[in-house]
């Protein structure tokens, strides 16, 4: 076998290998995807959504407290981590080439990575220590952080793909610099600054480690910030590892609700930002 | 008319000139006009400085919080194994070693995975395969961490239990890695859960940084009659650091996994030579233990502990962030 | 400029909603996992009767300890007492003292995973102390044949299980190996978190229960109702008259008859390893842990209320539960304790 051959052959079996290589990252995904799915639909009934959790041992009920929980808890996130991020994000977009500009966005890099459990045990300092007692609000605080790096990052990227003639045009019409900003690129940029958001949002509602010692928990109907609530991620964590056999349902069709939510809006991040936006 | 700078949607974007020419500059302390940029400028600034402070913030507070075990153990706190509550003894290294291990398992599983994935999606896959397969990989990367760990109490474990570990008994059991009680759970469920789940970063910023080198070189390599194998590997060589860098930002996110880690991990904490034998790393720890700390010298200890995976998972994703930044950035120049 | 309203107002939404809603009092407790069961029936219960809500965590003795001294809860609840260094800490951080009820009496189960043995295993306290100290390593060791006769034990190894997080079932169980086996003192000792030999680890009686149901061959310790309520065999075990007793209401009762004399006013005390022939050697109080000085009086009304109701009808709900009801000379010495809870 003449050696241009061989190397050929070891060409294709690089191929080959490198294709199996996909494949066996791409099964878990799939393995996960439908098992969560088979699990999840079978155990997924209205109850799940309108009930509210029985006492322990006892089969039945529902998660009604901890979706409506997760929700609050991500409003709350939001609250916080959302005009930070976007008003940074601006501001890195306009006025942020320059050292201070640079060193901000490279803190918010690393903030990224700043593990949930880490940022958990900073909101229990700040704020479950001084108010006392947990509290969907120290909840609240910890997703925010964990949102404001995503958030201005995208904020940032957003903005600068709006193309330079929208600020030159307004300012030729005499608009100063602020307001096209504010009433002209901002509004272009918006939609996918939105889908940034729901990034974010997507990646909060999926935080479990940082809720353990700020939110708590709560068994009942709860909708006050000031209160330990419910949330869908805690749940998984209690339930899953418990030997209740009906918990294990419900937190397999909790599992489910969540991926699926967080599915969609990834889902729907990609399709918009594809549209407009070349891939990169 | 020259049209000034170019749109520069990279992630570096610190040469790219936004604001076109202003208006003429004026005698400093006049505002004709310009209140509102001021007021704006400044808003922004605010909150940018409020990001910036927010780190230092949680390096303060952690700080404040761990003082009492940082001046009572001092170094001791990441050489010492004992980690008693009673006696209010406090030694973080079974969990650095946890820690340690499971996120090197998960590495060594991954990498290799992933650069074949990156190479995959970047050099031989065509357009309309590599598109739909990357989005897969990064969906990989939105499954919650808790999702992960269920998933690995009813499914993996029980795997591991019953087929992988007395596989690996019979196979190899007479390296000390491989010994031991088939558990199911352990170090062993943990690093191949992490492995999943740093695949996607991994993958998606070596991708990056292959796409980054230019094609004359991959030109260059096929006109002298390289193989595909051999322009990829030529390739792979230049983006050597840029691969290094996605494999940092690997493995600190797989230091600061905590929920899918304390499902399977097995919560002890011990150093054990075995693979098999359960354990302990610092986020389970922190997550198991934090309720409940009885004692201000074991809240201390514990935020301690979060202090050190704050700096950890920093200088990991800083050292990363630099790589990988001045790869694509050497590139970026050339082209 | 029309996303920014909506995002306002969805915001803005989620803060109304979010606002304190209710006048429903409601009480936060936290502690421990042991008594779960019966908690989490009796505040539902009492929650149908009343419309107060009382939100019970459980996430183990230790972190209902640990925020009964903070003040981040209303109450907590524990299987082991306070030591008296826990109390003062307590007295000094809190500015009063804390009260322990005891609620019922459970019995701490070793239960194990091995389908083909039954569930009628007997088990020395040799035998125990040995699998948790990890000198016992297989289940067909002449430890535990010694006291199976006639049964057949697998060659398997034996998967130990127990407490990752601060536990009064921890507390009870090393309490009773603490009195049975010299090793098991000197080396490891009692508490709500001690160094375990070996094992796994998981957070709260459920986690162990768990991993139990899930792993043949394994064997941890459980509070009886979690191992019923989950078809888990558990085993007879030797107490100090060495009878093999298996985990009834009388047997858990006549070891508390014992403990009756030397019963302390603030009824914190042990009762593991009895006395008597029909003792189940791992039982225990556990108890809720509440402020004898409430800041907010409506509070310590409805808590007052609630323990009121505990000691009458709340009884009523133990045995179905798998607890053991209290003696009626306990249930006298609490009427006292709870009279003297500050409500005005």
């Amino acid at each position: 076998m003449n050696s241009f051959r061989w190397r050929k052959i070891k060409s294709g079996i690089a191929t080959s290998l490198a294709a199996l290589c996909v494949l066996l990252a791409v099964a878990p995904l799939f393995m996960i995807f439908f098992y969560t799915l088979f699990q999840g639909i079978s155990a997924l009934n209205l109850d799940f959504f309108t009930q509210m959790p029985k006492p322990v041992g006892e089969t039945g009920g529902g998660m009604a407290n901890a979706l409506v929980g997760s929700g609050i808890l991500v409003g709350l996130g939001s609250l916080f981590g959302l005009p930070i991020g976007i008003l940074a994000g601006i501001y890195l977009a306009e006025y942020g080439d320059n050292p201070f500009g640079s060193i901000v966005r490279f803190l918010t890099d690393v903030l990224s990575g700043v593990p949930s459990i880490v940022v958990g045990v900073v909101a229990y300092i700040i704020v479950v220590l001084p108010m006392k007692h947990f509290s969907a609000l120290a909840g609240g605080v910890a997703l925010g952080i964990l949102m404001i790096p995503t958030v201005t990052r995208t904020s940032e990227e957003m903005i600068r793909l709006v193309p330079h003639y929208y600020r030159e045009a307004g300012l030729a019409l005499g608009i100063p610099q602020w307001k096209t900003t504010l009433r002209i690129i901002l509004p272009t940029a918006m939609k996918g600054i939105a889908t940034g958001i729901l990034l974010a949002i997507a990646r909060a509602a999926g935080e479990t480690a940082p809720l353990l010692f700020t939110a708590l928990g709560n068994r009942f109907w709860s909708t006050s910030i000031g209160q330990p609530i419910a949330s869908l991620t805690v749940f998984i964590y209690d339930y899953a590892k418990s030997p209740f056999e009906d918990w294990i349902r419900q937190a397999w069709a909790a599992a489910f609700v969540l991926i699926a939510m967080i599915f969609l809006l990834n889902l729907i991040f990609r399709i918009v930002t594809r549209g407009r936006y070349a891939e990169r | 008319m020259d049209i000034p700078a170019k749109l520069d949607n990279g992630r570096s974007g610190s040469e790219v000139a936004t604001a076109p020419p202003r208006t003429p500059p004026k005698k400093r302390g006049t505002f004709r006009g310009n209140v509102g940029d001021f007021v704006f400028k400044h808003l922004t600034l605010l909150f940018a400085v409020m990001v910036f402070s927010l780190v230092f913030l949680m390096a303060y507070e952690m700080y404040s919080g761990s003082r009492l075990s940082i001046e009572k153990f001092g170094l001791s706190f990441i050489t010492n194994t004992t980690w008693d509550p009673v006696q209010d003894e406090f030694g973080a290294l079974p969990f650095i070693f946890g820690t340690v291990v499971s996120s090197m398992l998960a590495l060594i599983i991954a990498v290799p995975l992933s650069v074949g994935v990156a190479m995959f999606l970047s050099e031989i896959a065509p357009i309309w395969l590599s598109r739909p397969v990357s989005y897969l990989v990064e969906l990989l990367a939105a499954i919650p961490s808790i999702v992960y760990g269920l998933w690995g109490i009813f499914v993996m474990v029980p795997w591991i239990r019953t087929s992988l570990e007395p596989f690996l008994s019979k196979t190899l059991g007479f390296i000390p890695l491989f010994r031991g009680a088939p558990y199911g759970f352990g170090m062993l469920a943990a690093g191949f859960i992490l492995a999943i789940m740093i695949l996607p970063i991994i993958t998606s910023i070596s991708r990056d940084v292959l796409k980054a080198i230019p094609n004359l070189q991959r030109e260059a390599a096929l006109a002298l009659g390289a193989t595909k194998w051999e322009t990829t590997r030529i390739i792979l060589s230049s983006a050597r650091s840029g691969i290094f860098g996605a494999t940092l930002l690997g493995l600190g996110r797989a230091v600061g996994e905590t929920m899918a880690v304390t499902m399977v991990i097995g919560n002890r904490p011990v150093i054990s030579a075995s693979l098999f034998d359960p354990g302990h790393s610092m986020a389970s720890v922190i997550a198991n233990e934090f309720t409940e700390a009885t004692s201000d010298m074991y809240v201390s200890s514990l935020v301690e502990i979060a202090l050190v995976l704050f700096f950890v998972t920093m200088v990991l994703n800083a050292l990363a962030r630099i790589i990988v930044w001045s790869v694509t950035r050497k590139y970026n120049v050339a082209k | 400029m029309n996303r920014f309203p909506k995002i306002v107002l969805l915001l803005i939404a989620t803060c109304v909603f979010a606002l304190p809603s209710s006048a429903q009092l409601k009480l936060n407790g936290a502690g421990a996992t042991f008594p779960y069961v019966i908690y989490s029936k009796w505040f539902d219960v009492y929650h149908q009767k009343t419309g107060i809500e009382f939100n019970y965590q459980s996430i183990g003795s230790g972190g209902g300890i640990k925020q009964v001294t903070e003040g981040t809860v209303d109450f907590g609840a524990s299987d082991a007492a306070l030591t008296d260094e826990q109390l003062q800490n307590v007295k000094k951080k809190q500015g009063t003292e804390v009260l322990h009820i005891p609620t019922v009496m459970g019995a701490v189960v070793v239960t194990y995973n091995l389908p083909e043995v039954g569930n009628d295993l007997r088990l020395s306290s040799d035998a125990v102390a040995g699998i948790f100290l990890g000198t016992i390593t297989n289940w067909d060791d002449a430890k535990i044949a010694a006291s199976n006769r006639g049964k057949q034990l697998p060659d398997e190894a034996i998967i130990v299980a127990h407490r990752s997080d601060g536990s009064g079932t921890t507390n009870i169980f090393t309490d009773y190996l603490t009195k049975v086996s010299k090793e098991w003192e000197t080396k490891v000792g009692r508490g709500t978190s001690v160094n375990w030999p070996v094992g796994l680890g998981q957070k709260g009686n459920e986690g162990v229960a768990g991993i139990v149901k899930q792993a043949p061959g394994s064997i941890g310790y459980v509070e009886l109702a979690y191992a019923v309520k989950n078809n888990l065999s558990y085993a007879a075990l030797e107490n100090k008259t060495g009878n093999y007793v298996r985990p009834t209401f009388d047997a858990v009762s006549a070891a508390a008859a014992g403990a009756l004399k030397g019963m302390p006013e603030d009824l914190r005390v042990s009762i593991t390893n009895a006395d008597g022939k029909d003792s189940y050697p791992i039982s225990g109080f556990t108890w809720l842990l509440v402020y004898k000085n409430m800041k907010d009086k409506t509070k310590a009304k409805a808590m007052v209320g609630f323990l009121k109701w505990a000691m009458g009808e709340g009884q009523s709900y133990a045995k179905n539960l798998y607890y053991a009801p209290l003696p009626k000379e306990i249930i006298k010495m609490c009427d006292a304790r709870i009279a003297s809870i500050a409500i005005k």
